[in-house]
This record gives C-alpha cells, sequence and structure tokens, in this order.
C-alpha cells in the first residue's frame, strides 16, 4: 500500500490526477489493483455539548452534538463519550464502508439524528476487541466543529494498493522506492527526507560492544539514543500509519515503523537499560527459547538468527523482538537496530514458527542495504525532534556485505536488436537518467551502475533493456515475426506416434479422456500385471494422490464409474499417457476401456454391445494399422484383476506389450473390458506399404468344421490349417463356433471357410480337393480333431 | 389391304393396357407367327416385282412402327410396375439414424493440436520430455536457484529428496532442447505438457495441469518478434479482430519479462465479467530468454538470442470454449466432451 499524500514529501505530483498516474505506472510494470479514495461525505467533525444516559438503557448516551450550524441528537453506545468530547460524527446519508448507510432512526423511543464514529468503523482500523473498548475516536480539542471530518484530518487521502511481481516486491513496497518508480516515469527528482541530528558527545562506543558470529548477519548497524520521553506521535505520523493501516502506540514505537513505511528497513529498537551493554549476532542453539513480543513463547533452530545480550537471546533476528528489552512507557535510552540478514533463513524461520512480521515479510522478500544507514540516521533524527531523544555520536556496526556495485556495459544497438525499436543514444541517457542509474558514456558505449536498492536488475544488457523498454512502453512496440528460413516443423517421434493411435481410436468410437498421474495407494494397488514397483511421493499433498502410476487402467474404471454414475452407459475411453517405476524409467501406455454398447439402434434390431471380441477387433486394428499383420498373437494368461477365463496377453514378435480382458468381478459386477499396449513396444520397426493385385483368376471357397477338446483354440486350428494349405490357400476364416447336440460336453465344433486361388492359372477341382484333404488329415491329426460331417 | 388400317387399329388395341399379359397378347396379334402383320408377309408371293418391292417398304415400315409402338408401351407399363413397386418401398425418413459413433477427442488435446498444427507450419518442432524431471533442468538451469522466492509459487512435488521431482512447468523441456542443440544450433520448438504443483483442486487450480511453451533461439532475435508471433496465435485462436497487447512482467527466465493479453472477445474490450471489466485478457506469459539460462545451456548471449513463451492450456481451453470449472478438464463427462468431435468454427 503507498499512501500518495506521503509520497508527496519526497517527489512533486501535486499536478498529477492520481488516477491517471496510476495507470502510467501500471503501464510500466508496476500493477496498481486499487486506487482507494478515503473520502466519505456526511462527515464532519462535532462536539458534544451535553451527554446524559438513556432513559432506557444502561449503558446507551443521549448526546446533543454541535455540528457547526446546528446541534442534533444523537444516541451513542461508546464509553468514551462525554461532554466537551470532539467527535466524528456520520450524518444521514452518509456512506460508511460496507455500504452501511446512516439513516435518521429512533434508538429505545429517542431520536437519534446521526452516528459518532469509531475508526474502524470509517474502514482506517480494524475492528478487534481492543479496539472496539476503545470506543469512539477523539478528535484532537483544536479541531473546527462542522469541518469536513475526513479532509481536516487529512485521512482522505489516495492510496495505490500494488500487486507487483516478486522481483518488485522490495523496491516498490516503501515510500521512497515507490517515489524513485514514479520518478522514473515522470521524469522528476526524488528527494531524500531530513536524517540530521546534534549529536552529543557521548559515543555509543562507550556503551557498547558488537559482534557477530554467522554469516546470515552481513551487515549490522546499531546507534543509541537516551533521554527519551515516551508520549503521543506527532499528528502526521499517527495519520500516515493509519491511514496504511497501522495503530499508532506511542511516538518511539510509531517512529521506528514510520521509518520502515519509508525506506523499507526494519528497524528493532531495545530498551538499552534492560538489554545491558553488548550485542552477539550469532546462530540459534538447537532448542534455545526465547519469550517474543507477543508474549509467546518460541522454540529455535540452530537455522534461526538471534540477538543476543552476549548470553541469552533479546530478539529473533528479522522476525521480532524478545519481550526481555522491550520498549515501555519507562524506557529512557534505546539502541536501535538497523540490520541486513539472510533472507531465505528469515523465511524459513518464520514459516516455521507461523510468525509473519512487517519485518519477517519485508526480510523474506530480500533487502537491499542502500537504506540501513540512511533509515537509522533518519530514525536518530525523528526521535530528536518527536521523542526529545539525545543521540549519541558514533555508530557501532558489522560491514562484511558484498557492495561491489553491479556495473553493465553495453551500446544502444544491443538495447534495440533486444526489443526490435530503434532508439538513439541521447534517447537511452535520457531513459538512464529518467531511471536514476548513473552511467559514464565513451564513444558509443555505456558504462550504467545499477542501484543497490534495484535488487531485480542484474548486469545484464537484457535488464537495462527491459528497464528502458518498460519506459519506451510495451504498446509502442511494433509486430515482427523472426527472420529465421523457412521450414516445416515436425512431432517428435513418440509424440506422433501417441497423435497416430490417438486419431485412430477416435475413429473407432473411442473418446479421449484426461485423468490424473497421481492415484491413491488402492487404485495403485489395481491391475500391476507388471513386475513393476511404484513411486510413492515422499511428500504428497492427501493419500489419494500419493502414488505415479504404472497403468491407467484404474484411472479409467474412475472415469467410467463417474460417467455410469451419471446414466451415461455406453462408456468406450482411451488415454494414451506417461507412466514411471520406482527406477524412474519412463513408458508411455495406450489404454482402453469398453463398456455398454458399440453400435446401436434398437428400433432397427441394431445392437453390438461391447464385450471381448470387441475390444480385440479395436486392439487388432491399431496392430493392423501400424503395420504389425501377423506378428502379434493374444496369448491366454492369467492376469491380476482380470477375469481369470477372460483375458489375454497381447505378444508383438512373441514378446509381451500388454494386456486386453474383462475386469474381474470382483472389482465390478458389470462388464467392462480394457486393454493396455506399451506405447513404446508399438514404436518398433515395419516394412513399407507394397501393393497386393487382387486374385485374377476365379478363388474356390470351401468349408470344413471340426469337432475339438475345449481347450484346443482357434488359433491353433489356424496355424495348421495355414501351414498345411500351402501356398494355394490365400485365406482361412472362422464362421462358426457350436456347443450343444450331437457335441459332448468337454468338446466343441469349429467351421472355417477356406479360400483357394493361384496368382497365375485357374486352379481345378481336383487340385484344391488334394490341398484340402491334407488340410484335414493334418487337423486331424495334429489335434486331435475330427472332421465333422454335416 | 389398308396397312394404314392396321396402325390405326394396333394404337385402338394399345389404348388402356396396362398390364404386361395383355399386352403380350396384342404383340402375338400382330407380330406373332400368325399375328396380322407376319401374314401380310405371306401375300408378297402373291406381287409382282415392282409392286413386291413398294409393298415390301410398306410393310418393313409398319412392322417397325408396329415394334416402336408395342416397345414403349412396354417400357411405359414397366416404368409404372416399378414406381408402384418404388412407392410400397418408402420409408419414414424422420425414423432415427443408425448412430456412427467416432470417439472425442479430450478437451486439452484438440486445443493443443490446433496450436501444435499452426506452430508446425512456423517452423516448430513439437518434443516432450520427462514428467519426472531434475531440480536441475526444473529450476537451476532456469535462473531458479534454491531459496529462489519464485520457488514458492510454483510449490513442487518432489519425489527423491530436493533433486528428482515432477515437473513444475515444461520449461526444462526447453533446457534439454538446447543442450541438445549444444550451442550451436537454431532452436525452435514447443513442448506442450502435463505439469504439476502443489494445489488443491477446485475450479481454478488443479495439482495437475498442461502447459503449452515455446523456444525459439536464433541471431538477431527481438521481443517485437515474440509480439508478432503472439499475434499470429492469438488471432488464430480467436479471430482475426482479436488484439493484443504487451505488459510488462517477469519471470527468472526471461529478460525483459512480458506478460501478454488478448482483447476481450466477449465483450469485445467494452467490459465484462470474463475480462473483469478491463477489456483485456492476460493469455500467456514470455519474454526474451534470460542470458543466464542460454550462458546454462551453452548459447552465448553475445551471438544468440530467443524469447520464449507459454501458456496454460486449460486456461486458454476456458477462455475459448466458455468453461468456467477447471475440474471439467479431468472430470471426463462425456456428455461434455462428445461435443468437442467437431471442426472449430470458420
Amino acid at each position: 500500500m503507498i499512501d500518495l499524500e506521503w509520497i508527496k514529501d519526497y517527489i512533486d505530483i501535486s499536478d498529477q490526477d492520481l488516477k491517471e498516474l496510476a495507470v502510467k505506472i501500471t503501464k510500466a510494470g508496476i500493477n496498481i489493483e486499487k486506487v482507494i479514495t478515503n473520502h466519505i461525505d456526511n462527515l464532519v467533525i462535532g462536539e458534544v455539548v451535553s451527554c446524559e444516559m438513556h432513559p432506557d438503557s444502561d449503558h446507551l448516551h443521549v448526546c446533543l452534538v454541535n455540528i457547526g450550524e446546528e446541534v442534533k441528537q444523537i444516541v451513542c453506545g461508546a464509553s468514551n463519550v462525554r461532554e466537551g468530547l470532539k467527535v466524528i460524527v456520520a450524518l444521514p446519508g452518509a456512506i460508511l464502508p460496507g455500504n452501511f448507510e446512516i439513516k435518521k432512526s429512533k434508538i429505545r423511543g429517542v431520536d437519534s439524528n446521526g452516528m459518532l464514529c469509531a475508526l474502524y468503523e470509517l474502514g482506517l482500523e480494524e475492528k478487534n476487541d481492543e479496539t472496539y473498548s476503545k470506543g469512539i475516536y477523539e478528535v484532537y480539542k483544536e479541531a473546527p466543529v462542522g469541518a469536513d471530518a475526513m479532509e481536516y484530518l487529512k485521512l482522505d487521502n489516495t492510496l495505490y494498493e500494488l500487486d507487483v511481481h516478486k522481483h518488485r516486491n522490495n523496491d516498490c513496497y516503501y515510500h521512497i522506492g515507490f517515489a524513485y518508480e514514479i520518478g522514473a516515469i515522470l521524469n522528476r527528482p526524488v528527494t531524500l527526507p531530513d536524517d540530521t541530528t546534534n549529536p552529543i558527545a557521548d559515543d555509543i562506543k562507550n556503551h557498547f560492544i558488537l559482534n557477530v558470529e554467522t554469516d546470515k548477519c552481513p551487515y549490522y548497524l546499531a546507534k543509541m539514543v537516551t533521554d527519551v520521553k515516551i508520549g503521543d506521535s506527532p499528528e502526521f505520523i499517527k495519520r500516515r500509519l493509519m491511514a496504511y493501516g497501522m495503530r499508532s502506540i506511542n511516538n518511539v514505537v510509531d517512529i521506528s515503523n514510520y521509518v520502515m513505511l519509508e525506506y523499507g528497513q526494519p528497524l528493532h529498537f531495545f530498551d538499552k537499560d534492560t538489554l545491558g551493554d553488548k550485542i552477539l549476532v550469532r546462530d540459534a542453539k538447537e532448542g534455545e527459547e526465547i519469550v517474543t513480543l507477543d508474549g509467546k513463547k518460541r522454540v529455535l533452530t540452530s537455522s534461526d538468527i538471534v540477538i543476543t545480550d552476549g548470553d541469552k537471546p533479546v530478539c529473533l533476528a528479522g522476525v521480532m523482538g524478545g519481550e526481555n528489552t522491550e520498549v515501555t512507557d519507562k524506557t529512557t535510552s534505546i539502541l536501535i537496530e538497523s540490520a541486513i540478514f539472510d533472507g531465505v533463513s528469515i523465511r524459513n524461520t518464520s514459516s516455521r514458527l507461523d510468525l509473519r512480521s512487517e519485518a519477517s515479510i519485508r526480510y523474506g522478500k530480500g533487502l537491499s542495504y542502500e537504506y540501513t544507514l540512511k533509515a537509522i540516521e533518519r530514525a536518530c533524527h525523528l526521535l530528536e525532534k518527536y521523542a526529545g531523544a539525545k543521540v549519541l555520536s558514533g555508530m557501532v556496526s558489522y560491514d562484511n556485505i558484498d557492495k561491489t556495485p553491479k556495473i553493465v556495459t553495453f551500446k544502444s544497438s544491443e538495447i534495440n536488436s533486444l526489443l526490435g525499436i530503434t532508439i538513439s543514444d541521447e534517447d537511452v541517457k535520457v531513459e538512464l537518467n529518467r531511471l536514476g542509474f548513473p552511467f559514464e558514456y565513451h564513444k558509443g558505449e555505456f558504462k550504467a551502475t545499477i542501484p543497490a536498492r534495484r535488487l531485480d536488475i542484474d548486469p545484464y544488457v537484457n535488464d537495462i533493456a527491459e528497464e528502458v523498454g518498460r519506459l519506451y512502453g510495451y504498446h509502442n512496440l511494433v509486430s515482427t515475426l523472426p527472420s529465421v528460413p523457412i521450414k516445416r516443423g515436425e512431432y517428435a517421434v513418440d509424440i506422433m506416434y501417441r497423435k497416430i493411435i490417438s486419431k485412430r481410436l477416435r475413429s473407432l468410437g473411442l473418446n479421449e479422456v484426461k485423468t490424473y498421474t497421481l492415484v491413491s495407494p488402492a487404485m495403485a494397488d489395481r491391475f500391476k500385471y507388471e513386475d513393476k514397483k511404484q513411486v510413492i511421493l515422499p511428500k504428497p499433498m492427501s493419500v489419494d494422490k500419493s502414488v505415479i502410476r504404472t497403468s491407467l487402467i484404474p484411472s479409467l474404471l474412475k472415469v467410467y464409474e463417474y460417467n455410469h454414475d451419471h446414466k451415461v452407459m455406453d462408456v468406450n475411453i482411451y488415454e494414451i499417457a506417461k507412466t514411471y517405476d520406482d527406477s524412474y524409467n519412463e513408458e508411455s501406455k495406450v489404454c482402453m476401456l469398453m463398456s455398454g454398447k458399440y453400435l446401436f439402434n434398437q428400433w432397427h434390431g441394431i445392437n453390438i454391445k461391447v464385450d471381448f471380441y470387441v475390444i480385440k477387433g479395436i486392439v487388432q486394428n491399431i496392430l493392423d494399422y501400424l503395420g504389425f499383420k501377423n506378428r502379434y498373437t493374444f496369448e491366454k494368461a492369467e492376469i491380476a484383476d482380470l477375469h481369470p477365463g477372460i483375458c489375454a496377453k497381447v505378444m508383438l514378435d512373441r514378446k509381451m506389450i500388454g494386456v486386453i480382458g474383462k475386469v474381474h468381478p470382483m472389482i465390478t459386477k458389470d462388464d467392462i473390458y480394457v486393454a493396455e499396449l506399451s506405447l513404446e513396444a508399438l514404436m518398433s520397426k515395419v516394412k513399407p506399404i507394397k501393393f497386393k493385385e487382387a486374385p485374377k483368376y476365379p478363388e474356390i471357397v470351401k468349408d470344413m468344421a471340426f469337432i475339438v477338446k475345449d481347450n484346443v483354440t482357434s488359433d491353433e486350428i489356424i496355424s495348421v490349417i495355414k501351414k498345411a494349405g500351402g501356398r494355394l490357400l490365400t485365406d482361412v476364416k472362422l464362421f462358426d463356433v457350436y456347443k450343444g447336440e450331437h457335441v459332448s460336453a468337454d468338446e466343441k465344433s469349429l467351421a472355417y471357410s477356406l479360400k483357394f486361388s493361384s496368382p497365375d492359372r485357374t486352379l481345378s477341382e481336383e487340385e484344391v480337393m488334394e490341398v484340402f484333404n491334407n488340410i484335414i488329415l493334418k487337423v486331424e491329426d495334429k489335434l486331435d480333431a475330427q472332421l465333422r460331417n454335416k | 389391304m389398308n396397312l394404314e388400317n392396321i396402325l390405326k387399329e394396333l394404337k385402338d388395341d394399345l389404348n388402356g393396357v396396362s398390364d404386361e399379359h395383355t399386352l403380350s397378347d396384342i404383340k402375338t396379334k400382330y407380330l406373332g407367327k400368325k399375328g396380322q402383320i407376319t401374314a401380310l408377309y405371306a401375300k408378297m408371293k402373291e406381287l409382282n416385282s415392282d409392286e413386291k418391292k413398294s409393298f415390301g417398304a410398306e410393310l418393313n415400315s409398319l412392322k417397325d412402327e408396329a415394334t416402336k409402338l408395342i416397345d414403349s408401351k412396354k417400357k411405359e407399363i414397366e416404368n409404372e410396375l416399378l414406381n408402384e413397386k418404388l412407392q410400397n418401398e418408402s420409408i419414414d425418413i424422420s425414423l432415427q439414424a443408425t448412430e456412427i459413433k467416432v470417439g472425442a477427442p479430450s478437451i486439452l488435446e484438440k486445443l493443443i493440436e490446433d496450436i501444435e498444427g499452426l506452430l508446425i507450419s512456423m517452423g516448430y518442432d513439437v518434443v516432450d520430455g520427462p514428467e519426472i524431471e531434475l531440480d536441475k533442468y526444473n529450476f537451476e538451469m532456469l535462473n531458479l536457484p534454491k531459496g529462489h522466492p519464485a520457488r514458492d509459487a510454483q510449490d513442487t512435488f518432489y519425489v527423491k529428496g530436493d533433486e528428482l521431482l515432477l515437473r513444475s512447468q515444461t520449461s526444462p523441456v526447453q533446457i534439454r532442447s538446447m543442450l541438445a542443440g549444444k550451442g550451436e544450433k537454431p532452436i525452435r520448438m514447443i513442448c506442450p505438457g502435463k505439469t504439476y504443483r502443489r494445489d488443491d483442486d477446485d475450479a481454478t487450480h488443479s495439482h495437475q495441469f498442461m502447459q503449452i511453451e515455446g523456444l525459439l533461439v536464433d541471431k538477431n532475435i527481438s521481443l517485437s518478434d515474440l509480439k508478432g508471433t503472439f499475434d499470429v496465435i492469438a488471432k488464430y485462436l480467436f479471430g482475426d479482430d482479436c488484439e493484443t497487447r504487451f505488459r510488462p512482467s517477469y519471470y527468472p527466465f526471461t529478460e525483459p519479462s512480458v506478460e501478454m493479453d488478448i482483447s476481450c472477445h466477449h465483450c469485445k474490450g467494452k467490459g465484462c465479467n470474463i475480462c473483469k471489466n478491463t477489456g483485456w485478457i492476460t493469455v500467456s506469459g514470455g519474454g526474451m530468454v534470460h542470458p543466464k539460462v542460454l550462458e546454462n545451456c551453452g548459447y552465448d548471449p553475445k551471438v544468440w538470442s530467443g524469447f520464449a513463451f507459454g501458456f496454460g492450456a486449460e486456461r486458454l481451453a476456458m477462455i475459448k470454449y466458455g468453461i468456467d470449472d477447471l475440474r471439467v478438464f479431468y472430470t471426463n463427462d462425456l456428455r461434455e466432451s462428445r461435443v468437442f468431435d467437431r471442426k472449430e468454427a470458420n
């Protein structure tokens, strides 16, 4: 939050329309999310001229309030309302935050023509027990009755609520840093506030020794003041803190907050008398304890940083002070700390202890050393001026911070070619001046120094280009296309296969789905048909997403269930996704799930339901399409979580590439068929397509049927038929399977249709019969089959 | 013998005939073995040669005419029969068709494939990388060293210690591509794929989501080139009247960094809920590849420059198709996804 009234202390923006300025700033890269104007109409300063108890209440008062032109009767419940008090009066018509409109009313029978306000009711403070018990806001005595309250109290200022990217989180979140940003945009100078003091002869070194024993504190400055008189803050400090949403505590505490909001540098004030004469900054000891300012006991670990009095911790560095050295009403001497601590360490401490403070937030974002010294001097100045403090000479310091300036050497042509614009050396000079980046220029070469406050800028020409570009305005960039050679891009091979198979499956009627890689242990436990172990996340978000899957089948079953629950009965789906085993080996899998109807038109008598042979057809179609005809087989096997009688391994070149089958009835009562293939296996090499002429000479078709034992498979029979049929046999098709009358219980009848032809002549009946009879003999012989006579 | 009369008689006979049987009788009556016209041929031998000649010609012409009349009547009857038959075969064409179902693509894959198609035509290769990725590629080489505050925003699923993770962005694929290019080959690629972050699943968050990132590294590449490229993509996805704008932004792996907005296609810039009354919708982020990243991957930033951009596939799809809950993409309600089995509007 940035207070534009406050900003005026450092840069002249009196001529600016603050809404337009917000747009300019946003365009240049600092996103102003909201422009807040605190003005509320019908809010005036009034004086309570009489205050009596409400006749019908034990806590309400009936007040007569002078608002200048008239006196209003107002009922007020605050405990601090009293005669003579100056107050903020909300008159009928005032709309308070929360769209609360003040209206004339009767409160327990007494007319009330307005409301006396507490700050939280005006949105200037958080409503809590403490602010509530404080009652209505007590305006100082000098305030003129009848004046516009917000204006008179200077609370009707404009605030910018920022939403900036992390990299500008530090320098744009304090007023002086933001003033520099406005300065760059408007090309105006920034003036830093007064930080002069009149130190007394006594030197801090007579009172304090500083030691730093951790590399997480590269920079530590301390100054000391005495004779401090704790009291109220000056109005401008109170007001500004209030507008920012911070409550005024007392002049000393307020000054430390005020300077932090000016310079972004958190300060810590120790009560010198309770602190003693020593400061030692070190890593905390494991299990060490400190009671922080909020009264809570904190147990530390060795990754925390503590400020100690040489022995016990007195402050959890960068996060919160210790109760034992807190500044109180009785404090007279103060040791002021202004330091740089390691941001990562502060972030970790703060998040581990769940303790976020204004200081920890700022350290966590990363803090520049640029204003560490300025801030401590400014604090001394304000303490001297507003708390009667005497500032001791000198300073104790530990300075091990890398202050090597970031310098970039570049030519304007480099900026031009990065941005695709044309600006001259002179333009670049103007931009650098606006940014407040000191530079040298020699024969077309710039040597710019980046101010330390700009932690986001690295010493690269790209960073300068970005600064120049955002001020130049990205809306001024023209659209060009890269001048690169013309070529056609291509899919990587594995993606190409994914696309080919995906398209094919869709054309076969399967819908593509997308499911989660992370599954529950229960899901991961299903369909473990491979000898694979799974990766279990060491720190999952929840148990149901804790295992990296090795099979997609459980995920597709979940999709099935969802659809089934929503009365979608025909679920034909597929997914192609990566899987990983516990050695992090990657395997992409093609998974299909089919259930319900495949082709259907009830009134027309068409009803092809999904069964094993439909999904087998889909798998065959894919395999044939990929060029694997005659290279694959389906081998009956026992496969985890599939129906033991209705499943098979899919083999390609005699290697298993996947599974197919019906989901085990123990898992679901529904008829669901699944298949899963390894995509990698489907990528093996195939022969080019070759033209094959259709038979020129007549084909002769002959049927034969065999009775065989149940355990003889059709594949086995076909294989014998093909071998015996030789070159003249061009096709074999199963056309009937029969069990029942005339066939014994453990046997079945299989009927085949055989096609014979020759590419160079018409076959004679005798020729074909010879082959035909030979086939019958071979099948009978090898498979213990028996030709079935019709 | 008056041939004219025979013809007239035939015409009278044919008149009103509507069945093949009667027609066949008529044919026999005139052209059969004992038919009237056939009989006239027998009379030829009684004529002298001159008479024969002229009578013969007349008779032939009569026979031709008679045949023609009968044949044409035959056609007529056949046509009528056929028409009658076809009338009887008439069906109710309003009855429900046998649905030939082709599967629908995943909404995300459809969108990704559209963008791939465009970028392939612009010379970009489509590549992929592992989803279990090295911290080094996912963060460190992208200028996100350990402890970098921007890592917090991408709260990550670590798989093993702090070295292996489920990639929180597809940018590591860019690193892999540049490493493969060995600082010598120009790069033009996109890498759509799954990514993972520790977010609770709700209408706007998902622990698993998809990114579409692109990278171009060559010589003399500028931010204006990224603007032009983004323009092409935006217009391709949202129509020719789609306007674009760049805003300054920050990413650790690009410098300068930009956020890329499109004009709100819903309200045409007037302001609505979708664009939060700004007239603009942010759809992408990108910028010039950070010199440190180029260096990390062996490309000399003095010689090479490039841009990178990234889209969230879910976000694009939500904007393009008017989807307001991110979970839709992973619920796979077939009643919703079936709609996507069609081509885009032209």
